[in-house]
C-alpha cells in the first residue's frame, strides 16, 4: 500500500484525504499544525492503521484470486488457440489414429439440447417465479415450491443426471439428445425460476397498487406491469442460467453420452462439448487433446460472451 | 393532428405564470370561499359505521363521513390516523392484502362497495387513485395512458389518440410531452411523472380521483402545479386527497377531516376547520401544537 492511495479511496476515513497523507509521508510540526488535529487523535490513528490493514487483506484476496482466474485462462488460451481452425468448425471428431478432425458435431449437439433446454425451461421457469412471487406470501404449496426450487439449485448436477438416466435413459433403453435436454433443463429451471421471483419482488408495491386501482386484473398486473418492469433483470437471469448449463458435464454424461459422427437427431445418442472435452482431455492422442483444448477455450468464450451481454444488457435497463 | 388541436386547447399560462401565485393566501380565498350553500351538495360516497381492521388492530373506527359530488374533501392528521387507511377502502385497495378487511358501508351508485359482490375492478374504474410517489409504468408516455383505457375499451388508434391527448392535457401536461410519447413514462421528471399518472387516472373517465399524499415527493413548483390541476379537476370529478401539509388542506380543498388514532374527529368546511374548529384537538393541530 503506497500513501498515496488513501486519497484516491472514497473510504469516509480517509474524509480529509491531505490530513491523511501528510501524516503519512512527513508528519512534521508545520503540517501536523496546520493541516488538522486529527492526525495526533489515539483513536483517529488506530482507526487509520485498521482501514489500511482492512484495504492490504481485500487487495490481496483480489490478488490471489485474479491470479489464478488468469492463469486458468491464460493457460486455455495458449493451448487453445492453437487449436482453433477452420476445421475444428467444420469437421466431425476423428475416429482414433486419424489425424486432424474437428468438433462440429459436438457444436451442433450442444447447441441443439442447450437450445430445446432454453425453450423448455424459459417459459417454466418464468411462470413458476411468476407465480411465487404473485402469490407466494399466501399459501403454502408456492413455500414448498420455493423451498425444493431452492434444493435443486445446489443439487449436485450428476444426481439430476441420475435421475434423468433412470426416469427416462434407463426406460427408453438407449441414450439420446431429448434425454440430456432434459437432464440440463432440470438445472436450468431453479435458476430462473429464482431470479425471476427474486427480480419481481423488487418491484415496489406502489407500482403493483397503482395498476391495480385503474382496475387491471391480475394476471395483467403480474405480466404487463411487474414482469415488464424487471425484464432486463429476467433475461439476464436466463442468460445466466444458459450459460450455466452450457458447461454442464455430468448431466450429459448419463443422458445424451456422446456420438462420434455427425447426428441431428435427438432422439439418438448426441455429440456435445462438455463430454468430448471430458473424453478427448483424458485421450493418449495429440490431436485430440489439441481438441479438447479448443473446445473448452470455445465453452469457456461462449460462457464469458452470454456473461458480458447480460451484464450490459441489465446496465442498460437499468440507466434507461 | 396533435399539433392543431392542441395549440388551441392548452392554457400556456400554466407552465410558466404558475409559480408566482403560489402564496397560500390567494388560493384559500378563491378556493375555500365560495362553498357558502354546502348542504344542498349532492353526497357522491357516503360512510356509515365504517370500522377497520388489519388483522387484530383496529385502524378505522366508526367512521362517519359523506364526501360530496365535485368537491375536494381533505383528509389530514398525524402519522398513522387512518387517513390513508380510509382512502384504501374506498377504491377497496385492502383487497390485495389477506388479513385487512372493513366492516361497515360505503355507498356509492346506490350499493354498498364492502359488500363481497363488488366487482373491484369495476369500482376501480370508477373510482381511480394517484399514490405517494409517482407510479409510471414501465411503458411509454403513450402507452402509460392507454394501458388503463384498453382495459375497458376497444378503441380505434385515431380514438385513442385522442383520448391520449385529452388525458394529458386535463392533467396539464400535453405541452410538455407531446414530443416524446414514445419516450419511457420513467424518463420524465417527478412532477411530470405525476402528472403522468394524474392523466391516466382520468383517461379512464372514473367519478372519483383520490390522491393519497400526491405532492409529498415534489418540489415546490410541481406541488404548485398539481394544486392547481386539482382546482381544476374538481369541475369534473370528486376529489378525495390525503395530505401532511396544513396549506395544502386549506388552499386546496372545500372540506376537510381531521383523524386521530382512528377515528373521525372532526369534519366539515376547510374554512369551517381551519378558521373556527369545534374540538381543541382540531384546533392544537392545525396550528401545529400537536402532531
Amino acid at each position: 500500500m503506497n500513501p498515496s492511495s488513501n486519497s484516491a479511496n472514497p473510504d469516509p476515513a480517509a474524509a480529509k484525504p491531505v490530513a491523511v497523507n501528510a501524516a503519512v509521508v512527513n508528519a512534521t510540526v508545520v503540517n501536523a499544525a496546520v493541516v488538522s488535529s486529527a492526525a495526533g487523535n489515539p483513536i483517529y490513528r488506530r482507526r487509520l492503521w485498521v482501514h489500511r490493514l482492512g484495504i492490504a487483506l481485500s487487495f490481496l484476496a483480489m490478488a490471489v484470486g485474479i491470479f489464478f482466474l488468469l492463469w486458468i485462462l491464460g493457460t486455455l488460451l495458449v493451448k487453445g488457440l492453437g487449436a482453433i481452425s477452420v476445421g475444428m468448425f467444420t469437421l466431425t471428431t476423428p475416429p482414433p489414429g486419424d489425424d486432424g478432425g474437428g468438433l462440429l458435431n459436438a457444436i451442433v449437439g450442444s447447441l441443439m439440447m442447450v437450445g430445446v433446454a432454453t425453450l423448455l425451461s424459459t417459459p417454466i421457469g418464468i411462470l413458476a417465479g411468476i407465480y411465487l412471487a404473485e402469490y407466494g406470501e399466501e399459501s403454502w404449496f408456492a413455500q414448498l415450491t420455493r423451498f425444493v426450487t431452492d434444493i435443486m439449485l445446489s443439487a449436485p448436477s450428476i444426481v439430476i443426471g441420475l435421475f434423468v438416466y433412470a426416469v427416462y435413459v434407463a426406460q427408453a433403453k438407449h441414450f439420446s439428445g431429448w434425454a440430456g435436454s432434459f437432464a440440463i433443463a432440470l438445472i436450468a429451471i431453479p435458476v430462473v425460476v429464482r431470479t425471476t421471483d427474486n427480480m419481481l419482488n423488487l418491484v415496489p408495491t406502489s407500482l403493483r397498487e397503482a395498476a391495480f386501482a385503474l382496475g387491471a386484473p391480475r394476471w395483467k398486473v403480474a405480466t404487463f406491469v411487474r414482469l415488464r418492469s424487471v425484464r432486463a433483470g429476467v433475461i439476464t437471469g436466463l442468460l445466466l442460467a444458459l450459460a450455466r448449463i452450457s458447461g454442464e458435464t455430468a448431466p450429459l454424461l448419463f443422458t445424451a453420452l456422446n456420438n462420434q459422427f455427425f447426428s441431428a437427431n435427438m432422439n439418438a445418442p448426441m455429440a456435445n462439448l462438455p463430454v468430448v472435452i471430458y473424453q478427448f482431455a483424458m485421450s493418449p492422442y495429440d490431436n485430440w487433446r489439441s481438441l479438447a483444448w479448443g473446445g473448452a477455450l470455445l465453452v469457456t468464450f461462449s460462457v464469458l460472451g452470454l456473461n458480458i451481454l447480460s451484464r450490459t444488457l441489465f446496465n442498460q435497463k437499468i440507466q434507461s | 393532428m396533435y399539433e392543431t388541436v392542441m395549440s388551441d386547447s392548452m392554457n400556456p399560462s400554466t407552465s410558466s405564470d404558475y409559480p408566482t401565485n403560489v402564496g397560500p393566501d390567494n388560493n384559500v380565498s378563491s378556493l375555500g370561499g365560495g362553498d357558502t350553500a354546502a348542504p344542498t351538495v349532492p353526497t357522491t360516497i357516503s360512510i356509515s359505521g365504517l370500522n377497520f381492521f388489519y388483522g387484530a388492530f383496529q385502524g378505522l373506527k366508526n367512521i362517519n363521513l359523506e364526501i360530496r359530488e365535485k368537491k375536494v374533501t381533505a383528509f389530514i392528521g398525524p402519522s398513522g390516523c387512518g387517513k390513508s387507511t380510509l382512502l384504501r377502502t374506498l377504491n377497496r385497495m385492502y383487497d390485495l392484502y389477506p388479513g385487512q378487511r372493513a366492516e361497515g358501508q360505503i355507498m356509492y351508485g346506490g350499493r354498498n362497495i364492502l359488500e363481497p359482490g363488488q366487482d373491484v375492478n369495476m369500482l376501480r374504474a370508477k373510482i381511480g387513485m394517484v399514490f405517494q410517489k409517482p407510479t409510471p409504468f414501465p411503458m411509454s408516455v403513450y402507452e402509460n395512458i392507454a394501458f388503463g383505457v384498453r382495459l375497458y375499451e376497444n378503441l380505434p388508434k385515431g380514438e385513442m389518440d385522442e383520448r391520449v391527448e385529452w388525458a394529458l392535457n386535463k392533467a396539464a401536461l400535453w405541452n410538455e410531452v407531446k414530443d416524446k410519447l414514445n419516450k419511457s413514462g420513467l424518463s420524465l421528471s417527478g412532477g411530470q411523472q405525476q402528472r403522468l399518472c394524474i392523466a391516466r387516472g382520468v383517461a379512464v373517465k372514473p367519478d372519483v380521483l383520490l390522491l393519497d399524499e400526491p405532492t409529498s415527493a415534489l418540489d415546490p413548483i410541481s406541488t404548485a402545479k398539481i394544486e392547481e390541476l386539482i382546482s381544476e379537476l374538481k369541475e369534473d370529478y370528486t376529489i378525495t386527497i390525503v395530505t401532511h401539509n396544513m396549506q395544502q388542506a386549506a388552499r386546496c380543498s372545500d372540506y376537510t377531516a381531521y383523524m386521530y388514532l382512528g377515528e373521525l374527529v372532526e369534519f366539515g368546511e376547510t374554512d369551517h376547520i381551519f378558521m373556527n374548529p369545534g374540538k381543541k384537538e382540531t384546533q392544537d393541530y392545525i396550528t401545529g401544537r400537536f402532531g
